[in-house]
């Protein structure tokens, strides 16, 4: 084995913090699962250390194979991918969020609805320190609406304290000059970071102005996860180069990353999708991430997630992210069972103690997944531990009735009490959930599938288990090793990219602005950290416009690649 | 959408609430101005109105007509035209007539009461976002079309516009009454609703021609519109039925087994079957769960000039008009 062939991926999810270390075939190696911390940087380093510790042990499916000493297996590991919560926290806490000037360049237009209206009051208290109009800004034809005016700048910015400055330009995707100048002119005279809208958001001011505010008010925690990650590192001797997840299953350098931390949000469904694709092999699939609560479906086209049309709210502002289409059901690994219903409440990670076959007074959708004969990949005795419980019970109190989903209410020490009824009606109950769950899992199957029923679906999570073996709608049921760590996973292999939305000319030089805009992608990816070598034109959209003087399409392009060696 | 609410909220936060007036409660000379928005849709999500187009407009209008005007309407209930008037009221500080001119949503500039009514099209008053103000005297709706999009692309493709400016006098029997109050009522029964599907069935006194699951939805652009057709499989009670939209922008025509069910100028609409929430032609998406429901038209899109102007033959269709009532009449479902 060559040095410097080893990576680690890190994803920060609601519940556990996963780590995995992946070879240079992209094979797991060693694998932790930690519960996620308050803080979540605890969290993350108990996930790192553990991972860490079992690479380097003899026996360990990593280290053991290796045969040698943890400082030296360690001293293989060339980067480090995070997907990490950090902040999507600090915006739903409104903790260690910085103060923003907000700046949009388009006055006299735009102004029926000023920045920051419709936001959540706590929020808008804490990030912004003023908001202004100004003249700037272009037309969808790239005139001009007005010409800057830094004297008008300079006096808001001269009336405010703010940690950083958020600008906006209408029309910016199609035109940045206006934005560049105001970045310039801000970083010179006031010292601040400023995040402009271009960088950030597509075409549709207010969600791209929000997107971009956000981000501006982000500066601070990003220093944090950089900080975080980044001494986690050196304390641990290792010297891999640090990466970022992003909201399109896309990796940032650390660099990249404190300057669009916004971009981090939303980067867990992403990194699951596209761990689903390395784990399964299969680049066009459904991906159903089953929880202990929820399950997520996911498209995979070409390998990467199939994106929302929809806006994508964060924290009660509307933004216009691409981010993952994620349909979330109430379907889970401790989904409560109870007469002819499943959930939606869950035992949650309580699954432990609460379900049947581990000893608790709750009939979950697990017991009725072990009563049906489906068992997670790897275990024995689940089935003979379910029947022996409810043989036990019904022993324990044979004249007691009440149904199976009253348990958790009933539930005496030990559990012993509770599923006061015949075994044979809690077995019946238990059939009748499992084909509850199977339906709703098959409608959500069919509203991702589009009517396409030659893919396969690809379960993933720790309840990858739960799904039958046959759905109607996919072509078969696949559920890869390691599934429960996918997420990690995709952290571990994502690419690097960059992505360009614009309108331009439909007419003889489209195919030349086509081009230009291409390359732009592609200069995006290099600066995210792609090897300019590898970099792919990896998404191409084109919508046509109406009611403009030249026929006009909106272009959407986006770029991406490995990272460089 | 959400632009134009935003909006709405803001003027009236800033400038006061809005009162509504009735028709009949305006003096015989009183002037109303109706406004709405032209331009790409794309654009207004990007360059978003300022607050002193509806100002101009107004001033033009005064110098025109000698006279301050007493209340603006929405042209168009239905969509963002429908609520971005509540905005320009509120900035001008004149209260919004409880009426418009479609008592719907129409694709096309003549498929307006105003029109049906005889009313002439002979001036339009046009404010883009720097302050330019152009008054075109056009010899007809053609080319008050014609000139008024002209000026919209010079202007940015995003402007707005005051046409068939008219007297209350003028207003009675041309445009069509209390469908602001219509909107709101609509809007708060499916508010809290146990059952939102029902509430705004009952509400709209509406037939319901099917629930089911999109199955199909085609599109394409041609001429500045959206057409296309979407199809409808009925699950449930309606298991192994199907019906089919025409769609151009609006829902123009639905289709079962070869008959039509339900036609322009009657209104067809899509909700989603949770959250009674209407679901735009541009929204319509393979998988959703949705009803379609009918209803009639103000009695005005059925006189003989309301249906050459925006019945099926309008838009194409080589169909006689046949009332909603009467096609879904035997087998209306509650």
């Amino acid at each position: 084995m060559a040095e410097g062939d080893l990576r680690v991926g890190i994803d920060v999810g609601g519940t556990n913090t996963d780590a995995v270390v992946l070879d240079a075939s992209d094979r797991v190696i060693a694998k932790a699962k930690r519960p996620t911390t308050p803080d979540v940087t605890a969290g993350l380093r108990a996930a790192l250390d553990a991972v860490l510790t079992e690479l380097a042990q003899p026996g360990a499916s990593g280290g053991g194979a290796y045969g040698m000493e943890g400082g030296v297996v360690w001293g293989r590991i060339t980067r480090v991918m995070l997907g990490t919560t950090h902040a999507t926290n600090a915006i739903l806490e409104r903790r260690n969020l910085g103060r923003v000037a907000v700046l949009r360049l388009g006055a006299p237009a735009t102004t029926a609805v000023p920045p920051l209206v419709g936001w959540p009051a706590d929020l808008r208290e804490v990030v912004s320190a003023g908001e202004a109009i100004v003249p700037g800004g272009h037309y969808v034809d790239g005139r001009e609406i007005g010409l800057l005016d830094p004297d008008a700048i300079r006096r808001f910015l001269d009336g405010v304290r703010a940690d950083a400055v958020a600008v906006t330009g209408v029309f910016s995707p199609a035109g940045d000059e206006h934005e560049r100048a105001v970045e310039e002119l801000v970083r010179r005279e006031y010292g601040l970071p400023v995040s402009m809208s271009h960088e950030i958001g597509s075409l549709g001011l207010l969600e791209r102005e929000n997107a971009t505010v956000l981000n501006a008010a982000l500066y601070t925690v990003a220093g944090h996860v950089t900080q975080a990650l980044t001494s986690a590192l050196a304390e641990r001797g290792l010297s891999a180069r640090p990466y970022l997840a992003q909201n399109d299953g896309t990796l940032m350098t650390v660099e990249h990353a404190a300057r669009l931390p916004v971009s981090t949000i939303g980067s867990g469904p992403a990194n699951s999708l596209r761990g689903a694709a390395l784990l399964s092999g299969v680049q066009d699939a459904i991906v159903a991430d089953v929880g202990g609560t929820s399950t997520d479906l996911g498209v995979l086209v070409g390998g990467f997630p199939r994106e929302s049309a929809a806006a994508v709210e964060i924290g009660g502002v509307l933004t216009n992210f691409r981010m993952p289409d994620i349909l979330a059901i109430a379907l889970g690994g401790g989904s409560v069972v109870r007469d002819g219903a499943v959930g939606p409440d869950s035992v949650g990670y309580r699954i432990a103690e609460e379900a049947l076959v581990f000893g608790g007074g709750t009939a979950t959708l697990t017991d009725a997944a072990v009563a049906g004969g489906r068992l997670p990949r790897g275990v024995s005795g689940w089935r003979e531990r379910l029947e022996a419980v409810l043989a036990e019970r019904l022993e324990a109190v044979p004249a007691e009735r009440g149904s199976a989903g009253q348990g958790s209410a009933e539930r005496g020490p030990g559990g012993r009490r509770g599923v006061g009824d015949m075994s044979e009606d809690i077995r019946d109950t238990l059939q009748r959930a499992l084909a509850v769950a199977d339906a709703l899992a098959l409608d959500a199957v069919d509203r991702m599938s589009l009517g396409r029923a030659d893919r396969p679906l690809v379960a993933v999570g720790g309840g990858a288990f739960l799904l039958p073996e046959r759905i109607p709608g996919v072509s078969r049921v696949i559920r890869p090793e390691h599934a429960a760590v996918a997420n990690a996973v995709g952290a571990a292999i994502a690419l690097a990219s960059g992505r360009v939305d614009t309108i331009m000319p439909a007419g003889e030089s489209r195919s030349k602005a086509i081009e230009r805009v291409k390359e732009e992608a592609v200069a995006r990816a290099v600066a995210a950290g792609a090897d300019p070598a590898g970099v792919q034109i990896v998404d191409l959209l084109e919508v046509p416009l109406s009611y403009l003087s030249e026929p006009a399409v909106r272009v959407h392009v986006k770029a991406a690649g490995p990272l460089t060696r | 959408m959400r632009t134009g609410a935003l909006a709405a909220r803001r003027a009236m936060e800033t400038y006061g609430e809005v009162p509504l007036v009735r028709l009949a409660d305006l003096p015989e000379d009183a002037l109303v101005v109706p406004l709405s928005g032209i331009g790409a849709p794309t654009v207004g999500h990007e360059m978003i109105y300022g607050e002193d187009e509806p100002r101009r407009v107004v001033e033009e209008v005064e110098r025109i007509f000698g006279r301050p005007p007493t209340a603006i309407m929405s042209s168009e209930i239905g969509g963002s035209n429908g609520v971005a008037p509540v905005a320009w009221a509120a900035q001008l500080g004149l209260p919004l007539l409880d009426a418009d001119g479609m008592g719907r949503a129409f694709p096309e500039v003549q498929m307006i009461s105003m029109h049906v009514a005889g009313l002439p099209a002979d001036l339009v008053i046009m404010s883009d976002i720097v302050g330019n103000v152009v008054t075109i005297r056009p010899i007809d709706g053609l080319w008050s079309e014609r000139l008024a999009r002209a000026v919209c692309v010079a202007a940015g493709s995003h402007a707005l516009m005051a046409d068939y400016i008219l007297t209350a006098a003028q207003a009675r029997g041309a445009v069509i009454e209390g469908t602001v109050t219509r909107a709101l009522e609509v809007g708060r029964s499916t508010e809290g609703a146990a059952e939102p599907l029902a509430a705004l069935q009952r509400e709209l006194g509406a037939a319901r021609l099917i629930t089911g699951k999109l199955t199909d939805v085609e599109r394409r652009t041609t001429g500045g519109f959206v057409r296309g057709t979407a199809t409808i499989e009925g699950t449930g009670d309606d298991r192994g039925r199907t019906l089919r939209l025409e769609l151009q922008n609006e829902n123009l025509v639905a289709i079962e087994d070869g008959e039509v069910r339900a036609m322009v100028p009657d209104l067809i609409t899509v909700v989603d079957t949770e959250t009674a929430g209407a679901i735009q032609t541009e929204s319509l998406r393979y998988g959703q769960r949705v009803a379609v429901l009918a209803w009639p038209c103000d009695p005005l899109w059925r006189t003989p000039k309301g249906l050459e102007t925006a019945g099926p033959r309008a838009f194409g269709y080589d169909l006689e008009y046949v009332p909603v009532e009467e096609s879904v009449k035997e087998e209306s479902r509650g």
